[in-house]
């Protein structure tokens, strides 16, 4: 029987490979997640038959009872939640992988307070990494939820935070040796060590800004595979050394994509806000004014243009506008307006975030370009209508070395003939930089809710 | 169980292959990638199983109990949100009348 669990745990372990590879491509994607999911329904199916579990009446009930609780309160929460808030929900479910990590390696310490025999020597030690690991990728997921869907204050610190995070991170290290390296431990131990983890996580991740969130959010998962990777040694699962690895490299690829994108080190967005750096570029001089427009003239100016190419940012996704811009796009199709849209890397709150909203909307991907495709293409644009994005078109992250945002690639709109830009107000962006786009010549600003301007576009090309 | 120098070969490959097989990712699929790798870690129910099911005392109990929640979540979670977004970008589906 026992060969016959490997076997499925080996065949899972390469449908999940294969599964991501699969992901990698939009024709291929959701046959990967599919893949993917019959790979885990076997693999859990045929840990039933494991002498760990099959035989142990009450645990069996436990175990029955725990995947039902986990199961339906996932799906449904899954099932509802809008588009938009996606990113947090990936948070926390993130955060329940590190959490059944480092419960994994709670019972087990446990078990080896009571005086079991674990396996010792290098299973203790990394039985303990992953735990401390899991620990504080799930308190803070945790955080990291609580902040994006605006629950809890968007940063926070305390003084003097770095210092003691440093201490704190000592003190939990100090206790993990003690579990991981003598051969009595006391089950006091195992809760401070836990107890000291699940605070790190949350100290940790509160001073990080909301913009810097989803690397954070990447990091975590990449954390979370580790630990899941960890625990597998400990329980000497091959199924979770190996797909907890997979998660924990590639995870950490995509982290680093994303941190590139957003021009910020890694080391910078854990150990700095971004908030606090906003000080600088603000007081210089500005030339020109902000000009608006009416929907109705800026309806005219696109529905005569040639080309027009979109922007759109977390504007758009707040007010849920993608659908109305869908058929905004189509209208303007109708009259023969080549339309394209420009996503900038961290468009939105998350890189693919943005892709995933238009995507939602009907809206072809052909029609949807990176930053690198598409800024060659600015000059030649007769319109680009900016929804609700600012940092990821301001042109002081080109001409000011002093602009916190200096350096950070953007979307060349002001290189456009005209630039439409719909914003709900006057203020500015989530780094609290001015943006000079939105004082130039040839910009027109358009105020209100994106949903309600496109409507009014809308509106407005229908009637010519 | 697993020797330590086997173990470690198994970390070293697998660390290289998710390196690979994610390199050449396009951006608009970095979310729903994210979260389908955040799903493949759930495979940690099954050692949250085993956990549970060698559990002895009432406290290993009630934190394997917490665990197998977590880990079904985790696993659940992860596919019904990286299934709904990549559900978008299959073409026959999402185009409807566009």
């Amino acid at each position: 029987m026992s060969s016959f669990i490997e076997i499925v745990y080996f065949a899972a372990a390469v449908i999940f490979i294969v599964g991501l590879k699969k992901m990698s491509s939009p024709v291929t994607a959701r046959e990967g997640i599919v893949w993917a999911g019959y790979a885990m329904v076997a693999a859990t199916a045929v840990t039933f038959l494991s002498p760990a579990v099959y035989g142990h009446g009450f645990n069996l009930l436990l175990i029955v009872i725990a995947i039902g609780i986990g199961s339906y309160v996932a799906y449904r929460s899954a099932k509802r939640v809008e588009m938009t808030d996606m990113p947090q929900m990936i948070a926390i479910y993130n955060g329940m992988g590190g959490g059944a990590a480092a419960a994994i390696a709670a019972v087990e310490l446990v078990r080896f307070a009571d005086g079991h025999d674990i396996g010792g020597g290098t299973v203790q030690v990394l039985a303990v990494l992953g735990a401390l690991i899991g620990a504080v990728s799930f308190s803070g997921s945790a955080v990291a939820y609580a902040k994006l869907q605006g629950l809890m204050n968007k940063t926070l610190r305390l003084p003097s935070h770095q210092a003691l995070n440093i201490a704190l991170f000592v003190v939990t290290v100090l206790f993990g040796s003690i579990l991981a390296l003598s051969g009595e431990v006391s089950g006091f131990t195992v809760f401070l060590f836990f107890l000291c983890a699940l605070v790190l996580g949350i100290m940790v991740t509160l001073p990080i800004g909301g913009a810097d969130m989803p690397v954070v959010i990447s990091l975590f998962n990449a954390l979370t595979g580790l630990a899941v990777a960890f625990e597998g040694y400990l329980l000497g699962n091959a199924a979770m050394i190996i797909a907890g690895t997979v998660v924990g490299s590639s995870g950490t690829l995509l982290t680093q994509l994303m941190a590139k994108a957003m021009n910020r080190p890694i080391s910078n967005i854990l150990f700095s806000s971004f908030g606090s750096a906003g000080g600088t570029g603000e007081e210089e001089d500005i030339a020109g004014t902000m000009k608006e427009i009416e929907a109705s003239d800026a309806a005219v100016t696109m529905a005569y243009a040639e080309k027009v190419i979109i922007i759109p940012g977390y504007g758009m996704a707040v007010a849920q506008a993608q659908h109305k811009l869908a058929e905004l796009v189509q209208l303007l199709e109708d009259r023969g307006v080549t339309v394209k849209f420009a996503i900038h890397p961290v468009a939105g709150r998350m890189p693919g975030h943005m892709n995933v909203l238009l995507a939602e909307a009907g809206i072809d991907y052909d029609k949807i370009y990176d930053l690198d495709e598409i800024n060659p293409e600015f000059p030649t644009a007769d319109v680009a209508l900016v929804i609700g994005a600012n940092d990821v078109v301001n042109p002081v992250a080109r001409t000011n070395p002093d602009s916190p945002i200096y350096g950070m690639p953007i979307l060349d709109a002001d290189k456009a003939k005209n630039c439409i830009v719909i914003k709900r107000g006057k203020g500015s962006g989530f780094s609290g930089i001015e943006n000079h786009l939105f004082y130039a010549d040839n910009t027109r600003m358009l105020y209100g809710d994106a949903q309600k301007a496109i409507g009014e576009l809308i509106a407005g090309v229908k009637q010519l | 169980m697993i020797e330590g120098f086997t173990a470690l070969y198994i970390f070293m490959l697998a660390a290289f292959t998710g390196y690979e097989v994610i390199s050449r990712v396009p951006v608009i699929l970095h979310t729903p990638l994210m979260s389908g790798s955040n799903f493949i870690h759930g495979i940690v129910l099954v050692g949250a199983m085993v956990t549970l099911g060698h559990a002895e005392t009432g406290l290993q109990m009630l934190i394997g109990f917490v665990g197998v929640i977590l880990a079904a979540g985790n696993a659940v979670g992860g596919y019904v949100a990286t299934e709904r977004m990549l559900e978008m970008f299959d073409r026959s589906k999402s185009k409807g009348g566009a």
